[in-house]
């Protein structure tokens, strides 16, 4: 490589000297920015700019402004401050579904949460056979969401017939109503949701537990410690780095649920299974002849600035905890 | 130099991706494939069957777009699988890509007229030869203020119906010719039912999608009671608290835990019941008169087993019995030859073999030859003797087993019509929904309290305007 085509020193490279140099000093001229390929990187970086622009920021931008609109989407939007903010608050179904969001997100973390941790640790120890281990909890991630739901509803039917009720009642159990009835829809929606999605957060622990250096076990083990020590005092703590992200990938996941109530219940039975995704969906869409979508981005809204100050509180609370 | 040469190359891919882009964006931005196209053609998107349809409802569909093309050699007919759902038409509407010929409830014209959403289609319609001949009841439901129509009713009007499965009646021990016509006779037949028939629903009702807002209506109706009331200064009153609704609550609260008649499935829509129901899982439900053609083509029932009555009426001078029906609608922003070749498809498709024999008796021919219903009962969208002789035009075609429809089909010109409430009402049947599944789900649920609660919630929004 010549002088001449030499790249210019990477701003990164020397932070120090670019903030002591007096400003427009180091300006370089256009010329020299095509010369060193920023041209290349802008024309590499526009198409992702172009689709990120016109799929996500603008969407999001525009869902802000709609937040302060009455719009259909079919009539001339009109201004209205905050007027679709106080309606959604005021709505009586609001609380319902953020009660019914919580609970969700309260069932999901007490079985969601250490049920795929407790089988990635299990599977760990298995020394035959663990491809196909791996596959089978890996298996239901692949089947279509709504070919899940479907077969679930099967199983779910309330009558004796239904197949969690027949191989209950060979205990001499039930029948019970499951998604019939507003006490037992939402444990039935979670038990669905944890089956659905335990593998991926399965195959996550089992990459991690990979990166367990094999030292510390036999360390333990030479101390003397059984499998349940080695997991609370070797796998736990080499874990927690991933266990924070699940942690919060999962309440932000649960806190937008909206597949398994819109497809297994319509939010039924007498609204047990609203979830505030639900409810934002049902102020869009379900007024045939033109949605609020005024109030259906003021709450959106309002979930995600909820989601993002969770997400700091959390991120500041488990930072001395956090391995990185 | 490297860097130049590359550089450029990179530009030019760069600027190649973005011009796809753009292209992309073009492409996308026009309003829809409607229109002329490049032979002088018009392309037509209508809506042609449920999703799901079997294939001979399929075959029937494409051999009609096949003969209307022959005839209008200048219209291109795209068919879309289309079934009207509030949530998705919002969608639809909202994205602007309904097809151009697609079909709406009753209660939804009048809302869409003023929303600017329908294209103003009195000047086609006249230019039908049968114009002047419509009910003109039915014909109002699509006329705008102005006095133009907008929305031309098209494919049928039905009356809510009791519809009941012959094979359960029989293995219950009951005459499937001698349907039931009092609520108290529903409700004692559905307990046989039920009692026969382990595992079935001697009696359902919807309960999802706004429709267990509608038959909750249709059944408040049919004892006499109303759920809006319109004053003439078009002031509207929700009456969610009347006597009709109350006794239907309390009627399907008995069936549900005193009876035990209603199986185990709460969480039912129109396409759902319908499934249940030709599967053999159901007794007997209500729902508009003509969803047997439905049943055949979507869920495959077994014609021997379906019955069809009058939905029950109880003593009350008002009981009558809802009415719903279809109307087609243009949208608003179709070019003048889009809306002319929108009417011919619908004088093709709905309209025509209703008036005239030559085409009454090619559309039957089509329909049977695909093996599909032909003669479903509904109401007349003309006069009762236009039906009547339309019935007999097409009367060595009709397959429905219509012999199993006469408690129907003998009372259907006598019965006592009600339509459904002007304002606001999908959002009222929206409301209604939890409060059926309340009654269906929770046995202490409190009747009063939760229609006290609805009222008060429909009133809020029929005050909005």
């Amino acid at each position: 490589m010549t002088a001449t085509t030499a790249p210019p020193p990477r701003p990164d490279a020397a932070p120090g000297a670019r903030r002591d140099a007096a400003p427009g000093a180091r300006r370089r001229s256009p010329a020299t920015w095509v010369r060193g390929g920023g041209l290349s990187n802008l024309t590499f970086l526009l198409p992702l700019l172009v689709i990120f622009g016109v799929f996500s920021w603008f969407p999001i931008v525009r869902a802000v402004v709609m937040s302060f609109q009455e719009t259909n989407l079919v009539t001339e939007p009109t201004f209205v401050g905050l007027d679709n903010f106080r309606q959604v608050l005021a709505d009586p179904i609001l609380w319902r579904a953020v009660r019914n969001t919580a609970y969700f997100a309260f069932l999901a973390l007490l079985f969601g949460y250490p049920i795929p941790l407790v089988v990635a640790v299990l599977m760990r120890e298995v020394r035959r056979a663990k491809g196909l281990y791996s596959a089978l909890a890996y298996l239901p991630v692949v089947v279509p969401p709504v070919v899940a739901v479907l077969l679930w509803k099967f199983f779910f039917k309330g009558s004796p017939t239904g197949v969690f009720n027949t191989i209950l009642g060979w205990a001499d159990l039930g029948p019970f109503p499951w998604l019939q009835d507003a006490s037992w829809a939402m444990p039935s929606l979670v038990l669905a949701a944890t089956w659905a999605g335990a593998g991926g957060t399965i195959i996550i622990y089992l990459a991690a537990l990979t990166s367990v250096p094999p030292e510390l076990y036999d360390a333990a083990e030479v101390d003397g410690a059984g499998l349940w020590r080695k997991i609370w005092h070797v796998t736990l703590p080499q874990l927690r780095g991933v266990l924070f992200i699940t942690l919060i990938l999962q309440v932000i996941g649960t806190a937008q649920v909206f597949l398994e109530p819109y497809l297994f219940t319509g939010g039924g039975p007498n609204n047990a299974t609203v979830t505030v995704l639900l409810l934002i969906y049902r102020y869009a869409f379900q007024n045939s002849l033109g949605g609020d979508y005024g109030a259906a981005t003021a709450l959106s809204l309002m979930l995600a600035a909820f989601l993002a100050v969770f997400s700091l509180v959390y991120f500041r609370l488990t930072r001395s905890w956090s391995t990185t | 130099m490297k860097s130049t040469r590359q550089v450029t190359a990179l530009t030019l891919a760069g600027a190649l991706a973005i011009g796809t882009l753009a292209a992309c964006s073009t492409d996308g931005s026009d309003d829809g494939d409607s229109g002329s196209d490049g032979d002088g053609k018009v392309t037509l998107r209508v809506v042609s069957l449920l999703p799901g349809s079997t294939e001979e409802a399929i075959a029937a569909f494409e051999a009609q777009v096949e003969e209307f093309e022959a005839a209008n050699t200048d219209i291109d007919v795209v068919p879309e699988e289309y079934e009207w759902k509030a949530t998705t038409f919002a969608a639809q509407l909202a994205g602007g890509t309904l097809p151009d010929v697609f079909e709406i409830p009753f209660t939804d014209a009048q809302g869409l007229v003023e929303n600017g959403q329908l294209a103003n289609m009195q000047e086609q319609l006249d230019s039908l030869p049968y114009a002047d001949r419509f009910n003109p009841t039915i014909l109002e439901a699509g006329t705008g203020e102005d006095g133009d129509v907008y929305a031309i009713p098209a494919k049928n009007a039905y009356p809510v119906a009791l519809h009941y499965n012959r094979a359960l009646f029989e293995a219950a021990g009951l005459d499937p010719d001698q349907p039931p016509t009092t609520w108290e006779e529903v409700r004692e037949y559905a307990k046989r039912i039920a009692d026969a028939n382990p595992g079935v629903a001697g009696y359902a009702t919807m309960t999802q999608n706004n429709t267990g807002g509608w038959q909750l209506t249709a059944q408040t109706v049919s004892r006499g009671g109303r759920t809006v009331e319109v004053d003439p200064d078009q002031g509207a009153t929700a009456t969610l608290d009347n006597d009709g609704t109350k006794e239907t609550l309390e009627f399907l609260r008995a069936l549900r835990w005193e009876d035990s008649s209603m199986g185990s499935n709460f969480l039912l829509d129109w396409g759902s019941i319908n499934q249940e129901f030709a599967a053999g899982q159901i007794g007997m439900y209500t729902s508009g008169s003509d969803i047997y053609t439905s049943l055949v083509q979507t869920n495959a029932i077994d014609p021997a087993t379906y019955g069809l009555a009058p939905i029950p009426l109880s003593d009350s001078a008002d009981a009558a019995t809802l009415t719903g029906g279809t109307l087609a609608g243009v949208p608003a922003n179709v070019s003048e030859e889009v809306k002319d070749a929108a009417i011919r498809w619908i004088d093709f498709f709905y309209l025509n073999k209703l008036v005239d024999e030559e085409r009454a008796v090619a559309d039957a021919e089509t329909l049977v030859a695909n093996d599909q219903p032909v003669g479903t009962p509904v109401l007349p969208l003309f006069s009762q003797e236009q039906y009547e002789e339309n019935q007999e035009w097409i009367k060595d075609y009709i397959n429905v087993p219509l012999d199993q429809m006469t408690a129907f089909t003998d009372a259907m010109f006598a019965l006592p019509l009600a339509g459904e409430p002007s304002q606001k009402t999908q959002e009222i049947y929206a409301l209604l929904d939890p409060l059926v599944q309340a009654v269906l789900t929770d046995e202490d649920a409190d009747i009063d309290s939760l229609l006290e609660d609805a009222d008060a919630q429909a009133q809020s929004l029929l005050d909005q305007g």
